[in-house]
Parts: C-alpha cells; sequence; structure tokens
C-alpha cells in the first residue's frame, strides 16, 4: 500500500511531492512502488488535473473526495481556498500495477506475508467510508501546516516549499492516518 | 598497431561530488517552530493602530519618493497589498472551519465572493462589516462596497495637489489578491474617494456628505471570464 503525495499550484507546477508507504497494521512506511512508477505518478496525477477543474465550480467544499482510477490508482484531491490542489495517489498493490497497455504474461508473484497483512489494509478497500474519513483527516492537517506555511512573509505563493520542517510534519501527519 | 580499446576521456575540469543536503535552518532555543503556533490565536488579540499607522506612513512615503503621480503610487500600494490577500483568503476559511466545526466553503459564484469580502474579511480586519454592497447599473461587472471610514486612511493626510489620491489602495490591493486567489479573474480593484477632497460643499447641500469626509468607494471589476462562468453556473442551476 503505498502512496504518493503531491502540492500543485495554481499554474500547475508541482510544490510539493512525498511518497510514503503506510505504517498501519505493521506495515514500515516506505513506499513499495515500481520503477516505471516514479515517472508515472506524476503523470496520472497531472492528468486528473482535468477532473479537479471541472469539479471545482459545481462542489463549494474544500475536500473532493475520490475523484479518479486509472489502473487500480485512486486519487482524492482537496482543494484549498486559494485553488492550491492537494493530490493524493493510493495503489493498495503497487507491485502488481503495470503501467503498460499490454496485460503482463506472467503476474508478478507476490511474498505471502505481505499478502494476508494487505488485507487488514484500508487500502484493500480504496472507496470505503471508513478510507475517506482518513484521507481527509490527513488533507485537513496538512492543510493547517499548508497555511502556516504560506503565512510566511517571504513566501510568494506558486514557489516551491523547502522547508524540512513542512515535510517532516506531513511524513507525521501521514504515519497517523494512513 | 592502435589500441582498439581507448582510454577514457579525462575530464578537463574534476567535478566535486555533491555536497549531502544540510539544512541551513535556524531553530529557535525553545525548539517551536511556526507550524507549532496556534493560527486562531491572533484572531483575538487586537493589532496596535498606531503601530500600524507607523509602518503605512514609512510604506507610503517610500512610495512617493520612487514614482511620481498619483496613479503610480496608487498602483504601488495596490501591489503591496495583493499577495496579504491571497493568504488572507485560505486563513479565514480555515478560520470559520474551526470557528464553526463544520467544513469551510470556497465562494464559488461572485455574490458568494462579494458577502465573504463584506462581512468576513472586514470583521477580520477592522472588526466590523464594510457599509454597503451595490452593483454597478451601467456594466454588469462591476461592484462596489462603500466604507465610511477606511481605518487605514485615520492617519493620512493629503496635500491639495495630491487630493486624487487615495491610500486605501492598499486595501484595494487586498481585496484583489483575495479574489484572483479565489479563482475570479479580476480588472482590477480601485478606491475612490466618495466625495471630491478639498472642496467645501455649497449651502444647502446634504447633511450626510459631511458627515462621512473620508467615505471610500472600493470599485471591484469582475474579468469577462469570471462573468460568463457565473452566468454559466446559474444557467446550469448550479444556484
Amino acid at each position: 500500500m503505498s502512496y504518493y503525495f503531491s502540492i500543485i499550484g495554481t499554474r500547475d507546477n508541482p510544490l510539493f511531492e512525498h511518497e510514503f508507504g503506510t505504517s498501519k497494521s505493521g506495515g514500515d512506511g516506505v513506499s513499495r512502488f515500481r520503477e516505471e512508477a516514479r515517472h508515472m505518478n506524476q503523470f496520472i496525477v497531472h492528468s486528473s488535473l482535468d477532473v479537479v477543474e471541472e469539479l471545482q465550480w459545481t462542489n463549494s467544499g474544500l475536500y473532493l473526495k475520490n475523484i479518479d482510477r486509472f489502473q487500480n490508482n485512486h486519487i482524492h484531491c482537496f482543494l484549498t481556498g486559494g485553488n492550491i490542489k492537494f493530490l493524493l495517489l493510493m495503489n493498495p498493490d503497487p507491485t502488481s500495477t503495470t503501467y503498460s497497455a499490454y496485460p503482463p504474461t506472467t503476474p508478478p508473484r507476490q511474498h505471502p506475508s505481505i499478502t494476508s497483512r494487505q488485507n487488514t489494509l484500508l487500502a484493500n478497500n480504496p472507496s470505503s467510508a471508513q478510507t475517506e474519513e482518513a484521507v481527509r483527516q490527513f488533507m485537513n492537517e496538512v492543510y493547517e501546516n499548508w497555511i502556516k506555511a504560506i503565512m510566511n512573509p517571504f513566501y510568494i505563493v506558486n514557489q516551491p516549499v523547502t522547508s524540512p520542517m513542512f515535510r517532516a510534519r506531513v511524513a507525521a501527519a501521514a504515519r497517523k492516518y494512513l | 598497431m592502435p589500441s582498439t580499446t581507448q582510454p577514457p576521456l579525462a575530464d578537463p575540469v574534476p567535478i566535486p561530488p555533491p555536497k549531502p543536503f544540510v539544512s541551513r535552518l535556524r531553530h529557535p532555543s525553545s525548539r517551536k517552530t511556526i507550524y507549532d503556533r496556534n493560527l486562531s490565536r491572533t484572531q483575538t488579540t487586537p493589532t496596535s493602530l498606531p503601530a500600524f499607522a507607523y509602518l503605512f506612513n514609512t510604506l507610503i512615503t517610500h512610495h512617493h519618493s520612487q514614482s511620481g503621480s498619483v496613479s503610480e503610487i496608487e498602483t504601488r500600494l495596490n501591489r503591496a497589498g495583493y499577495p496579504i490577500g491571497i493568504k488572507l483568503l485560505d486563513l479565514l476559511l480555515y478560520r470559520q472551519q474551526t470557528a464553526t466545526q463544520r467544513p469551510a466553503q470556497r465562494p464559488t459564484r461572485i455574490l458568494e465572493l462579494l458577502q465573504f469580502v463584506h462581512t468576513t474579511l472586514w470583521r477580520a480586519l477592522f472588526n466590523r462589516t464594510a457599509d454597503a454592497l451595490e452593483q454597478s447599473t451601467s456594466k454588469k461587472n462591476e461592484y462596489m462596497i462603500v466604507d465610511n471610514e477606511p481605518v487605514v486612511n485615520t492617519y493620512i493626510s493629503i496635500p491639495r495637489e495630491m487630493s486624487q489620491l487615495n491610500c486605501a489602495a492598499f486595501i484595494a490591493g487586498v481585496i484583489e489578491g483575495l479574489c484572483d486567489a479565489a479563482g475570479f479573474a479580476m480588472e482590477g480593484v480601485t478606491a475612490h474617494w466618495a466625495h471630491e477632497q478639498g472642496v467645501k460643499a455649497e449651502e444647502g447641500a446634504v447633511v450626510n456628505e459631511e458627515m462621512w469626509p473620508g467615505k471610500t468607494i472600493f470599485l471591484l471589476r469582475f474579468g469577462e471570464g469570471s462573468v460568463q462562468r457565473d452566468d454559466a453556473i446559474k444557467a446550469g442551476g448550479g444556484g
């Protein structure tokens, strides 16, 4: 169960990225994405920006829930007041996700301990209410830290966020809720 | 016999190995950073007006020394207030959310946005609501917010030759930043005096005019795209 969290500015420019894995049920908090996922994740997340832009004018809340799905990846979105998008990509089974159009000839084998552990994890039901609730709480906490970060008078909007404290806070929120 | 394998090319300038990232972030000795401060704390503590007036005064003097004409000073004050507006939008939405325990609503329609500016923004900045909100009859994309006595103009006196300058252009910049951040493209927000400055009202004039000599009108001009989108939402039954 792996996550890729990205904050995207008003000009579709990424301001912050963070990859992590789940820490619940004995997970070690390390993401298990494959090699190609490094750049594919960014593609998938940015392609769901179109969906966000459609939704943002009809839905006046901040949390837009699960907006898109691509080959086993689910994307949740939170929109701040200033049109900055927090996108969370979650993949319950990253080792078996192939990004090419052709199905794999032999499915990659999974270690049995991973399989049994994953059954209890949050992400096995990515569209359940429990997942939405956990993601919502995570997003709210990141939102609070985000406001504190942008209130810095030297921070110009749409600049990348490089503060190590912000990264540590996001990671802590991830460990707590996801 | 020439050797078939070539020796590797030597770098003309050896590149030093990349240094590991060393954070130059300084921590106060109590290990508390900005992330530990409560966002709602400054909501209740009042800011001192003289301190703000002093700072604002210096700001105006600085811009005045660097530019010549009245409109240029107003533009500079507008640009100075702009980033504040962007950050205020998120802060006010967050405080609304914390106070009422209901998730905050982003303003998606023009009217919602104007109500937000008229009440929430003015209350947060000046502890009162703005005095009036009007739509212009001549142009569809112009709206006016009226403030009888802008707090920022309290200690500012304008000389006669610059009587057109209204230093509430700073607040106009804050409003423009907030509307832009909410996604409504603006042509501009400007601050105008409601009455002509430096001209004595003639006999028999309405008493109302003299009661608020500093009455300021903020003219908000929305861009074409925002108005069209608003109409489309209304037509689509968005409400």
